[in-house]
């Protein structure tokens, strides 16, 4: 539905006035009901959200150097495209985020506290991943007691590093 | 009248004032979980999202160990019993916004909660009295581990959990902690807690969420990053930096309490004497004097209140549970009516 007031934007604001049981329905973009909220006697605040700010952190540098290759991704599982993204904020499936993944990385980098997952690994499904964390943990483990001169402790967790080395 | 008000329908976290209960109300932590091989549900069709609730069903109905009550299909419920659950925190407002093909699942002490098909398949919650984010989070975590071991998860090696936004992925984890600063607030120290936090990557808002305002010095702080911390270090973080503000209140109370005295013990008498004689109370003054009460039943001021749960009461006055309590729909007049009558009540119990 386009906004009737400039026939242009898409209407995204719907209101329904009812005075002295007469009902009037206006539908309207967000800048045409933004000029014409004090007439109607409402206020229009935007809703401030990470979706409203994704487009702006999305364009800030990749988009900025290649503009028609990135606009133009599509998630091949999903069908989910860059722009549809990029207005929503939201991803359509978790194959978007390898189909997305060269201007999610600078995303990550701004809004989040690093780019690679360190915490939780599924139980059940986890296989490798999990194997490995272990073994990371296990390897600081080992420096801990190697520095505390624990050599026992320190052979015994040598010896669990070598049994998960083997399945992998 | 109040007769309607059973133990069972208060939630735990109500009922039990658990650790440091002078400043925090509540902790919670929530998981977010999708399903591999489906689009988010944002993305998703009628029928896609109808099977992710079959799978969920199936999954929960394996289990003993948590006594999960039946699954509530969000549109076989009215609009106040879904405000109802809003309320006891067990769901989001924006849950409630649209009901089709949503369940709730809870258990029945109402301390786990699972939304499915949110903003993703699964929001697993768990929520405790006081300030106790670990046995929420291992909460959380046995709940995570048990539904993983019949579902498979949408994980990536590199992002960990993925999610509907990119701001939750990795651990997909939000823990946030409601306090009670009305200390901070009478000094005017609250915006300066609220510009630091931002830098620290912690996030604050009001009592409901995002965009309310502070109603009652209620402050509901949460992490605002998900990726490239554990779970721990995050919860650890966000504990840190809430003992900062839990010591900072008290400073500022045993202040108050050095200094200006007779003030404080009028302000809050004054507060106490027109909940425990009003006729009528609207939800807004209800918040702001049972927050003087609670901080007076905190300090001492106020001795003959002490048996009272001024968290209960904070509850029970919302309209929503007001509605259910005495079950029917109320105009204004008469929810300010009942309202007022319950808190003169619970007050003035011998």
């Amino acid at each position: 539905m386009l906004c009737q007031r400039c026939q242009e934007r898409p209407a995204t604001i719907h209101l329904t006035k009812v005075i002295n049981y007469e009902k009037t329905e206006l539908h309207l973009c967000e800048i045409c009901a933004k000029a014409a909220g004090n007439e109607l006697g409402i206020m229009i605040e935007p809703n401030f959200t990470f979706q409203n700010l994704i487009a702006g952190l999305l364009d800030g540098d990749f988009l900025y150097q290649q503009p028609d290759v990135v606009t133009q991704l599509t998630c091949r599982n999903c069908g989910l495209t860059f722009s549809d993204f990029r207005n929503q904020g939201l991803l359509g499936c978790g194959e978007c985020y390898n189909a997305f993944q060269a201007s999610l990385e600078p995303l990550f980098r701004r809004v989040q506290g690093g780019t690679v997952h360190t915490g939780k690994v599924p139980r059940r499904t986890g296989g490798r991943v999990r194997l490995l964390k272990e073994m990371e943990q296990l390897k600081h483990q080992l420096q801990q007691a190697i520095a505390k001169e624990e050599y026992e402790k320190a052979a015994q967790i040598r010896d669990e590093i070598r049994r998960l080395q083997q399945q992998l | 009248m109040s007769a309607g008000i059973s133990n069972d329908f208060l939630p735990e976290w109500v009922r039990s004032e658990g650790e440091v209960s002078d400043v925090v109300i509540s902790s919670r932590i929530r998981l977010a979980r999708n399903l591999k091989g489906f689009p988010f549900p944002g993305h998703a069709g009628k029928e896609q999202l109808e099977q992710v609730v079959q799978r969920v069903c199936e999954a929960v109905g394996r289990t003993g160990t948590f006594a999960f009550l039946p699954p509530i299909r969000l549109s076989e419920l009215t609009p106040n019993q879904r405000l109802v659950l809003v309320e006891k925190h067990l769901c989001s407002p924006q849950f409630t916004e649209n009901p089709a093909q949503r369940l709730l699942i809870i258990n029945d002490a109402q301390t786990i909660s699972i939304m499915v098909n949110e903003e993703d398949h699964l929001r697993i919650q768990a929520i405790r009295g006081g300030f106790e984010l670990d046995e929420a989070l291992k909460l959380a975590n046995d709940v995570d581990d048990f539904l993983e071991e019949y579902l498979d998860y949408w994980f990536d090696e590199r992002r960990g959990y993925l999610t509907s936004c990119p701001t939750n992925v990795g651990t997909g984890l939000r823990a946030s902690v409601m306090l009670h600063l009305p200390g901070l607030a009478m000094v005017d120290q609250i915006k300066q807690v609220l510009t630091a936090l931002t830098h620290v990557g912690i996030n604050i808002r009001g009592l409901y969420g995002e965009g309310t305002e502070s109603l009652g010095n209620m402050y509901q702080i949460s992490n605002q990053v998900t990726l490239g911390h554990s779970e721990e270090e995050l919860t650890n973080n966000l504990k840190g930096v809430c003992k900062q503000i839990i010591e900072q209140e008290r400073n500022v109370r045993a202040n108050l309490l050095k200094e200006s005295r007779l003030q404080l013990e009028d302000r809050i008498g004054r507060s106490y004497g027109i909940l425990s004689q009003a006729r009528l109370m609207t939800t807004q003054e209800a918040l702001k004097l049972l927050s003087d009460v609670k901080l007076g039943v905190d300090l001492g001021i106020i001795p003959e209140v002490k048996k009272v749960n001024i968290r209960e009461l904070l509850f029970l006055t919302r309209t929503s549970i007001l509605q259910k309590v005495f079950g029917r729909e109320m105009s204004p007049a008469e929810r300010d009516y009942h309202r007022a009558m319950i808190i003169r009540e619970k007050l003035n119990a011998k």
